[in-house]
């Protein structure tokens, strides 16, 4: 069982990142939830974080080059052949 | 140890010994799923290594560890995390072969607690017209891969994993062999020197928004 309390804007912001993380559960969780939606600077703070850190997810994927991406299927190829059990034998 | 929990480690990456040959369902799997994150360990890569061809070398190099390991996952919606860790430990052992100078890099306990946030918020502002809009709108692919590539590599290897390619905390205490604890305190120090990084070079572009501004009531 999880109590919700009341929590102040120093314990909202020491976990702050943990829940934007998505790794806050229970009643931390529900706790930092209840305190971004009463308190304006709070919730400025995370909705900046929260966005900084969907800017850096957009650097996750880059551009393949072409050439590197026949590379890497003639690698699995290779692979493949030279796999001596095959799923039809 | 169970059988589910055969995932490679630093140790078992790259052995050249498989228990079971992969069948020809498991390469289709394989290269399907390969190319499909293929884009996101070029990425992450090119993060990791600061070098295009560095990084292509690394996913190559990750790519054929996973393949002489990928027996060893037995559940394939773990897929993105294991490629992941095959990657991290990849990088890692390169940069252990090339420089004997410690991975691990101090940081001074009082860069630990920068916030971005606080340099520029200016609370008697309205919501929808703030300096830390403003910052984040004016603010360029480049801006950021320069900020993560200046942060000291045991750092930049954990918000790359968390921050740029979303693994969780335990994928990444995985992939580094390191309690959470690590993970949680090695990512709250790398984020503070991300946003002091991203601070300086607005400050120096002369893109800061000014602070405290008089003119404004």
């Amino acid at each position: 069982m999880t109590i919700a309390q009341t929590i102040q804007c120093e314990e909202a912001l020491r976990l702050l990142a943990v829940y934007l993380d998505g790794e806050l559960h229970g009643a931390d969780h529900t706790n930092v939830e209840n305190h971004l939606k009463t308190c304006r600077s709070c919730f400025s703070r995370g909705e900046f974080e929260r966005r900084l850190k969907a800017e850096l997810g957009e650097l996750s994927h880059d551009v393949v080059r072409p050439g590197f991406e026949q590379h890497i299927r003639q690698l699995i190829t290779q692979f493949t052949a030279s796999s001596p059990k095959r799923s039809d034998e | 140890m169970p059988v589910e929990m055969l995932e490679p480690t630093a140790s078992t990456i790259g052995a050249p010994a498989v228990s079971r040959t992969p069948t020809e369902d498991t390469a289709q799997w394989f290269e399907r799923s390969i190319l499909g994150v293929l884009p996101d360990l070029v990425g992450a890569a090119r993060r990791l290594t600061k070098h295009a061809t560095d990084a292509e070398d690394l996913v190559a190099d990750a790519i054929s560890k996973a393949w002489f390991a990928v027996d060893t996952l037995k559940d394939r919606e773990r897929f993105r995390g294991w490629i992941f860790r095959i990657l991290t430990n990849a990088f890692l052992a390169q940069r252990r072969a090339r420089t004997s100078q410690p991975v691990e890099e101090p940081l001074p306990d009082e860069q630990a607690g920068f916030s971005l946030f606080e340099q520029l918020h200016q609370p008697f502002l309205l919501w929808w017209s703030t300096p830390e809009k403003e910052f984040l709108d004016k603010l360029l692919r480049e801006d950021l891969i320069r900020a993560i590539e200046s942060l000291p590599e045991s750092f930049r290897v954990v918000v790359i994993l968390a921050d740029v390619q979303g693994l969780t905390y335990q994928e990444i205490a995985d992939a580094l062999d390191a309690p959470i604890g690590t993970v949680r305190s090695r990512l709250a120090r790398g984020r503070s020197l991300l946003q002091k990084a991203l601070w300086e070079h607005a400050r120096d572009a002369g893109v800061r928004t000014q602070r405290k501004n008089p003119d404004v009531t």
